[in-house]
């Protein structure tokens, strides 16, 4: 296969401000190949695509391109037109479809003239249909695009590709909205479609996916790329070494007694975003001592037991109760004094106020704490000695306890969040996709003071996408699906996946 | 193609500067139209400075003109710092002198260290329900507050028309659509002899500092400004993000009320439809002016009634038309603002090679 690249970035450079995103990165494509591009987040990879498709200028490099007659051309840079005729195209992990359009209008959307009087709308049907033929990837055509499933809209956005006759695919996180079996056929379709001679580059962070699908895999870190390895030569701790720089094992759970139960939830429905994200008689029981995971496939009605559990949401019917309490008006500084602790999904808009010190943020739910407060002013020096301890304990690193809290990075931010939850010493934790945009190593860190919480007694309700999260942590496992909950004994990622897509296993 | 960005550090040399830049650029720019007037513009000018610091009557003209703007400017600065957008501090003048003049005016002839605690009681309180209602209408069916707060303006106004000509009305007033006078003991005392400048200066500097106090040390302070800055994240951590929005908006209400009894039971002693030369909207350029900030607000209310008072006795003593006072006004103000922007902000050219585009 090893025959001349097709695709050549030379030195590419890009700094935001004093940040390098890139730094001197070079890497070739060839014809037919599934390269994959490996970093944790903030390594560089989605800087890196942007500059391929003209969204972002480079500082520094070029960009080789094959033309159609199969010679090397410089591409313009920073021109995503001239991306596009050079037949590079990019599925973005966040889909750009217009949700009130169907396939057929959303594919033509943007390549069709605009002074053009009449739609050959027939002619593009038949040509997309023979592209539906020709890589596999089906889905209904005459349907608004908002009724279909992510799995089918993420068809589309590669079908949109594939009309504008693209040699070189760039897939960002393509799985992250997938089961296990979507992704499966999913990358059977890609592999169809290399043997015709398409070439793709996929980003992604997860080792599973990238040493089970790719032909050759690139590591950045750090903006530089950090080493190219053949996927058949590669193994999952080869490449996190990589990744990380140093070795890194996210933490296991190790079997451990549970004991009584101390949440239950009994026959709650809520009102989600839409009818598959609302919650549908909904029971669970959380057990002291225990990480109950929560899997499925986002957009189940996680979000909606999220905000019931947080006080966010009041649930239409069933009812919660705690150590024999019925919990009723649920607010959110009620949950807080029961000893529920809340760590939210998305921590920049519901976990910290980035504009807010750190010390404030550490305390921004115990404002009624007479360790904070005395009549309703603030003790300063109680708060900041506060803060200091937990950014001790913690190990939350960035610009200091007065600095606003939106200059530390993700992680830190999370660890925040996580001092703030765990030092109220919690009966039950909702960690809602806690890991998530996380780097290895704060990923571990998370982990970590979630297994600690579970042996301190806490009883965990832990939400991901993530399945090799959910195996590694959970006691006990829920899949979530079209609002609800389906407990499941089994550990086998396939039955997982079916219970994950409504199948039952 | 260019673009705006924000600016992460400021030498403390644009700090300083760019005020001093910004005021020298509006001086040159209003004296084009000065020169077209046919003013000598340094003799203008020094009539300007003249008319700000030139003696004990200026500057007390001066500090008078600033008062109600110090009211304005913290109503305006307490409501926008929880994102709430209070564009009626004029109606709520309004409503406070109305409230004034309705409990001042001989309905209790009590002594006046009575009357005057309650003429500013009465007067907050109307103030603070004429905001307190547009408040609860967008929390309850979410009305946009802007277009509330700005339409009750003018609803206030024409009821404010209605009560001079009818309930309000001075039975002695020789016919004017004017209120009776506040009683004498009613009256915010004097803080010099022979001068305008009169007590409600001193609440006015008193209530900044409180604000500026409660902002930075208070946990109603801390909770305004969690729920300002990220109000989905205030609400998860538990602050009761509804009954902070009614509080401020009482509290901005009421500031804006108590500029309505200073100037009624300050200055003029009666209440008539023009008041404020809106004095309320203005108070939300102090309030941008000043960065949101209550001591930032006494600064920049001096400041904007310097331009106003030497401006308008510049114009007196050059004998030039009013029109040009206010011309001045806005330049400078204009400036000041563009001042402010360019040291909050750069602008970036993003330069373009390699794509024909």
């Amino acid at each position: 296969m090893k025959s001349d690249p097709i695709l050549s970035l030379k030195n590419l450079s890009k700094r935001f401000g004093t940040i390098k995103a890139n730094e001197n990165i070079s890497l070739d494509l060839y014809r037919g190949e599934i390269l994959a591009l490996l970093g944790e987040n903030g390594a560089g990879k989605t800087t890196l695509m942007n500059m391929l498709f003209g969204h972002y200028m480079p500082d520094a490099g070029k960009i080789e391109v094959t033309n159609a007659s199969g010679e090397f051309i410089n591409l313009a840079l920073g021109n995503p037109k001239a991306s596009i005729a050079a037949g590079i195209g990019m599925v973005h992990q966040h889909f750009t479809l217009a949700e009130n359009l169907d396939a057929i209008d959303n594919i033509l959307l943007g390549s069709e003239p605009l002074n053009q009087l009449r739609r050959r709308r027939k002619i593009a049907e038949n040509k997309i249909i023979s592209l539906m033929q020709e890589s596999g990837l089906v889905t209904p055509l005459d349907i608004a695009v908002g009724q279909l499933t992510v799995g089918e809209r993420q068809r589309i956005e590669i079908l949109k590709a594939l009309y504008r006759n693209v040699r070189i695919l760039i897939l960002d996180e393509p799985t992250a909205v997938l089961t296990p079996q979507e992704a499966d056929s999913l990358f059977k379709n890609i592999k169809g479609m290399t043997s015709h001679g398409l070439s793709v580059i996929f980003i992604s962070h997860k080792l599973r996916e990238v040493l089970a699908y790719s032909n050759r895999i690139t590591v950045l870190r750090q903006g530089k790329n950090v080493g190219e390895i053949s996927t058949s030569d590669a193994n999952e701790k080869k490449i996190a070494e990589l990744m990380v720089g140093s070795e890194t094992t996210l933490p296991r759970r190790q079997p451990a007694s549970t004991g009584k139960p101390i949440l239950k939830l009994e026959g709650v429905s809520a009102l989600g975003r839409g009818l598959r994200d609302s919650l549908k008689n909904v029971n669970l029981t959380v057990m002291r001592g225990e990480i109950l995971g929560i899997a499925g496939v986002s957009g189940n009605g996680q979000a909606a037991l999220a905000a019931v559990l947080s006080g966010m949401t009041i649930p239409e019917m069933g009812t919660m109760t705690l150590n024999d309490e019925k919990l009723g008006n649920l607010d959110p500084a009620k949950m807080v004094s029961k000893g529920i602790g809340r760590i939210p999904e998305d921590r920049h808009r519901d976990g910290i106020i980035g504009s807010m010190s750190v010390a404030e943020n550490m305390i921004i739910e115990g404002l009624s704490d007479p360790t904070f407060q005395t009549n309703g002013f603030l003790k300063r020096e109680h708060i900041a000695a506060h803060a200091r301890n937990l950014s001790d304990e913690y190990d939350i690193r960035g610009p200091g306890i007065s600095a606003p809290a939106q200059l530390l990075s993700g992680g830190n931010i999370q660890k925040l969040i996580l001092a703030r939850v765990f030092h109220n010493k919690p009966k039950i934790i909702l960690a809602n996709q806690p890991t998530r945009g996380l780097d290895m190593g704060a990923a571990a860190d998370v982990a970590r003071r979630l297994i600690d919480a579970r042996s301190r007694g806490s009883g965990i309700i832990l939400i991901s996408e993530d399945l090799d999260e959910i195996l590694r942590l959970a006691d006990r496992i829920l899949v979530m699906h079209d609002g609800k909950l389906t407990e499941t004994q089994t550990r086998d990622r396939a039955t997982l996946g079916l219970l994950m897509a409504g199948q039952a296993a | 193609m260019i673009r705006i960005e924000a600016r992460e550090t400021l030498s403390i040399y644009w700090k300083l500067g760019l005020p001093v830049m910004s005021a020298l650029l509006a001086l040159l720019l209003a004296s084009l139209p000065l020169n077209l007037a046919g003013a000598p513009i340094l003799e203008s000018y020094k009539q300007m400075v003249i008319g700000v610091l030139g003696s004990k009557f200026a500057i007390s003209e001066m500090l008078t003109r600033a008062t109600p703007l110090i009211f304005t400017g913290l109503a305006a600065t307490l409501a926008f710092r929880a994102k709430l957008w209070n564009i009626g501090a004029e109606g709520q003048l309004y409503l406070g002198a109305m409230a004034a003049v309705s409990v001042g005016t001989g309905v209790f002839d009590i002594s006046g260290l009575i009357l005057v605690p309650l003429i500013i009681f009465c007067g907050c309180a109307i103030g603070a329900a004429g905001m307190v209602l547009p408040a609860t209408l967008k929390i309850r069916y979410g009305a946009d507050e802007v277009v509330t707060t700005l339409l009750l303006n003018f609803i206030i106004i024409i009821f404010l028309q209605y009560m001079l000509e009818g309930p309000l009305k001075d039975p002695m007033g020789l016919g004017w659509p004017q209120s009776s006078p506040i009683l004498d003991q009613g009256m915010l005392p004097p803080l010099m002899d022979r001068m305008r400048i009169h007590f409600g200066f001193i609440i006015a500097i008193f209530c900044a500092a409180v604000a500026h106090f409660m902002l930075i040390r208070s946990i109603w302070g801390l909770k305004l400004k969690a729920v300002g800055e990220n109000m989905s994240a205030a609400k998860h951590a538990g602050i009761p993000v509804n009954q902070s929005l009614i509080t401020v908006a009482a509290i901005s209400g009421a500031l804006a009320g108590l500029a309505g009894v200073s100037e009624v039971a300050g200055l003029k002693g009666y209440l008539t439809a023009d008041l404020s030369p809106g004095f309320g909207y203005t108070g939300i350029v102090v309030a941008m002016l000043a960065g949101l900030s209550p001591l930032g607000v006494v600064i920049s209310a001096l400041f904007i009634a310097s331009v106003f008072v030497g401006a308008d006795s510049m114009s007196r003593a050059m004998g030039v038309s009013s029109y040009l006072a206010d011309l001045v006004v806005a330049t400078a103000l204009l400036c000041v603002l563009i001042g402010g922007f360019v040291s909050r902000y750069k602008i970036v050219r993003i330069a373009k090679n390699g794509g024909k585009n």
